[in-house]
């Protein structure tokens, strides 16, 4: 088998429950994003333009969608003769077998997997952020350095530190203490959940780790990264400084969303230069009314418009109907809003109806703007009126 | 998920290979056609002009096609690739590109389209189904082959036309006219006659028994014929059972500028985009891995279909945005089709004009064609 330098592998394994009714159906990763992808897009599409072409990705909750829009990995050009995308849920060897404990504890239970390719380095990945990120010169930092375990970190502002893995650094950004959401946080550099780790050192932390402690979560912040700095390994800080958001909350989500949207968005989505692929549902052109109108908003193919559609972003296959209105908010597939509906801050989930004269979220408050979601193909009925905030489904 | 091929009880098509014919005259279509076959003009947003063929006989459960191409087939091939967007990078059957090799031989003269049958004779011969079912990539429809097939089957016809009837006749656009006898027997056939004394017009699929096509194709060139329509099918009207097959959907026939142009505005009107899109199989083309399309503040888009990675600042009505495009504030575009990647510079005017692809154009300028004769900007240039 062919060496590979650098392998992925990619957690996509979680259920994501406070994403709440949108992961009823799915994992996590395969949540539609951006009017066009999937969460595990960003990674996948990261890999392939960063060159790394053998990804192992992770899975264990609900796992039909994800494994079928994986595929063979073509759409992220990840189909290759040696490597590409290989799906790996839990398994039963000798001995017996049990699901994913944690991050570390799938990973421990794919070492078969990874030695197959003999690689240097292991970058560990998450399925539910979303940024445009160039691993390898990840890499680079990680071999000038001479570190043993690399952590891509981010600037954050100091009165977000408590929600983070707060890394404390040296001028050489070397990682000298880490806190888990503190309270009060000597440095602003927050973790990214992306790591590179030397494989063979990795591989030893991880046996000892299931040698030593049969209960053990099996989890990177709780158990492996603290043994590791424990022993004083070289853990250095790759400082990223583009956008970066986790989607793991509805309101997260949303205001991901939102920040595609601006006449300078914070993530620019048709930069030709770092394609973020996706499976491509085939659909012909968007239609625009001669009615409609259309204003700050992301849009889809194969999507109808004619009512009014304001702040917002329309995945594939959306109706507007005559006169409906749309505003700040978010519509996944193929749902379609009937004439004279009014929704506004809301999420809307996959094939939902919304009949007509229908009111979502409109009593929303501009200055403590609450989320409204209405889950997967849901049928909202004529002239309903529901309040800001609510989850239907 | 649509799964277009189990949703009729149609007849099997399995005994089907499809023969997609470029070797046409694309010279009507001047600059659009400058550097690329027919094959290969896009049309509607985000197509090209073969994906509706080549989709209509995938949909239709064929699964070996053959395309035969004349000449500027590098932006074909180039779309086509092995076939992958229509299912057809196969193991068994497949797709097939199959060159004009007859322009390798000493005498070089171009004789007419049989010539491209004859130096690929070799493919139609070895494939296993013992149909055929021969396409142009100038018709714009979304036709299912199966009932045609079953009526060419159950009437024992020889050869059966594909043909739609229309009330009106575009301008300066021909057309291949279909007289017919109260059972649909083509009795008369004439390639764009002055006159259009006929109502029906060929949408040119013929389905044809292969060993029958075979003798047909021998017969022409040893009598020194080589068009296939004039030829092959006219000229056996007399000896064949040569039935035509209504199709009631919507089709348009690509033949003049005018003919496009208006082809591409029509498809505006929500009935004939919902025809041409969502009532038969899907129509593939190549995906492009583009964002979707952004609209700016400020952006008025009105009566358009826009494909992907477009980004709208300015003024759009009534026209056709394929993928890439960027429309800056200010700029104004009425009736026009914008092709890939075409940049309009700020409060640019531009109406009733078609840009291929590429095309700049800078801040302030003007262009305007005629609602009968647009104008036309050739690919990448810089105005």
């Amino acid at each position: 088998m062919p060496k590979v330098e650098m392998l992925a592998m990619l957690l996509a394994g979680g259920k994501g429950s406070r994403l709440g009714v949108l992961t009823n159906n799915i994992a996590k990763p395969a949540v539609p994003f951006g009017a066009e992808y999937r969460l595990i897009d960003f990674p996948l599409s990261n890999c392939s333009n960063s060159g790394i072409t053998t990804v192992g990705v992770l899975t264990q909750y609900k796992p039909l969608v994800l494994n079928r829009y994986i595929g063979s990995g073509s759409s992220w050009d990840l189909d290759r003769h040696t490597g590409g995308v290989t799906v790996l849920p839990p398994y039963v060897k000798e001995g017996g077998g049990h699901w994913y404990k944690g991050t570390a504890d799938a990973i421990y239970q794919n070492i078969e997997f990874i030695d197959l390719y003999d690689p240097e380095y292991v970058l560990v990945l998450s399925g539910d952020h979303i940024y445009k990120m160039d691993y390898s010169k990840m890499l680079e930092f990680h071999k000038e350095k001479k570190a043993e375990v690399s952590i891509a970190v981010l600037e954050v502002p100091w009165e977000e530190t408590h929600r983070f893995g707060i890394m404390n650094t040296n001028q050489e950004q070397k990682i000298i203490e880490f806190q888990e959401k503190p309270k009060e946080a000597k440095n602003n550099l927050a973790s990214m959940g992306i790591y590179i780790f030397n494989w063979e050192t990795l591989r030893k932390y991880l046996n000892e780790e299931a040698e030593r402690n049969e209960d053990s979560a099996g989890d990177f912040g709780h158990n492996i990264i603290p043994a590791m700095m424990n022993d004083q390994l070289a853990f250095y800080a790759y400082t990223f400084k583009d956008y970066w958001k986790d989607v793991g909350t509805i309101e997260s989500y949303w205001q991901a969303h939102m920040d595609l949207l601006g006449d300078q968005s914070k993530l620019d989505l048709q930069d030709r230069k770092w394609v973020i692929y996706s499976v491509n549902p085939n659909r012909p052109p968007q239609y625009i009314s001669g009615k409609a109108e259309v204003e700050n908003s992301i849009i889809n193919k194969g999507a109808q418009i004619m009512g009014r559609v304001k702040n917002s972003v329309l995945f594939f296959g959306v109706k507007v109907g005559r006169d409906a209105v749309i505003e700040d908010s978010v519509i996944l597939p193929n749902s379609s809003i009937a004439s004279g509906s009014h929704i506004k801050n809301s999420i809307i989930g996959r094939n939902v109806t919304i009949e007509k004269n229908s009111q979502i979220g409109v009593d929303s408050d501009s200055d403590q703007i609450k989320i409204t979601v209405v889950g997967d193909e849901e049928l909202i009925p004529e002239s309903s009126q529901i309040k800001s905030g609510t989850v239907v489904g | 998920m649509e799964n277009s091929i189990y949703k009729k009880n149609g007849q099997s098509m399995k005994n089907v290979m499809g023969i997609i014919n470029n070797a046409l005259d694309e010279s009507f279509l001047d600059k659009l056609t400058a550097h690329r076959s027919l094959a290969s003009v896009p049309f509607g947003g985000r197509y090209r002009l073969i994906d509706f063929p080549l989709s209509n006989m995938v949909n239709s459960g064929i699964t070996n096609v053959g395309l035969l191409l004349q000449s500027k087939y590098r932006s074909l091939m180039d779309h086509i690739g092995f076939g992958k967007a229509w299912d057809l990078d196969r193991k068994r059957n497949g797709l097939f590109i199959l060159p004009p090799s007859h322009i390798y031989k000493a005498d070089r003269a171009y004789k007419g389209d049989l010539q491209n049958f004859s130096s690929n004779i070799d493919y139609i011969e070895r494939s296993d189904q013992e149909y055929l079912i021969i396409g142009s990539p100038n018709i714009v429809a979304n036709i299912d082959y199966r009932d045609a097939f079953k009526f060419h089957l159950q009437n024992q016809n020889d050869i059966t036309i594909i043909y739609k009837e229309v009330d009106v006749f575009r301008r300066d656009t021909s057309y291949i006219l279909l007289n017919t006898d109260d059972h649909d027997r083509i009795i008369e056939m004439k390639v764009n006659p002055k006159d259009k004394y006929y109502t029906k017009i060929s949408l040119q699929r013929y389905i044809i028994k292969k060993d029958l096509l075979l003798d047909i194709i021998d017969d022409c060139i040893s009598m020194g014929q080589w068009d296939f329509v004039k030829n092959a099918i006219i000229g056996n009207l007399n000896k064949l059972k040569v039935y035509g097959y209504p199709f009631n959907s919507y089709a348009s026939v690509i033949n003049s500028i005018n003919g496009y142009y208006k082809a591409n505005l029509e498809l505006l009107k929500p009935d004939v985009w919902q025809e041409l899109f969502l009532k038969g199989g899907p129509i593939f083309t190549k995906p492009k891995d583009e964002a979707p399309s952004s609209y700016k503040s400020g952006a008025n888009a009105k009566n358009i279909l826009a494909a992907n990675g477009c980004s709208i600042e300015g003024e759009v009505k009534s026209s056709i945005l394929f993928r890439g495009v960027k429309i800056h504030p200010g700029a104004v575009i009425k009736n026009s089709i914008i092709m890939q990647k075409s940049i309009i510079g700020k409060n640019a005017k531009l109406e009733n004009v078609i840009l291929d692809k590429g095309v700049q154009i800078t801040a302030d300028k003007s262009l305007k064609g005629d609602i009968n004769l647009p104008m036309i900007i050739a690919k990448n240039s810089i105005v």
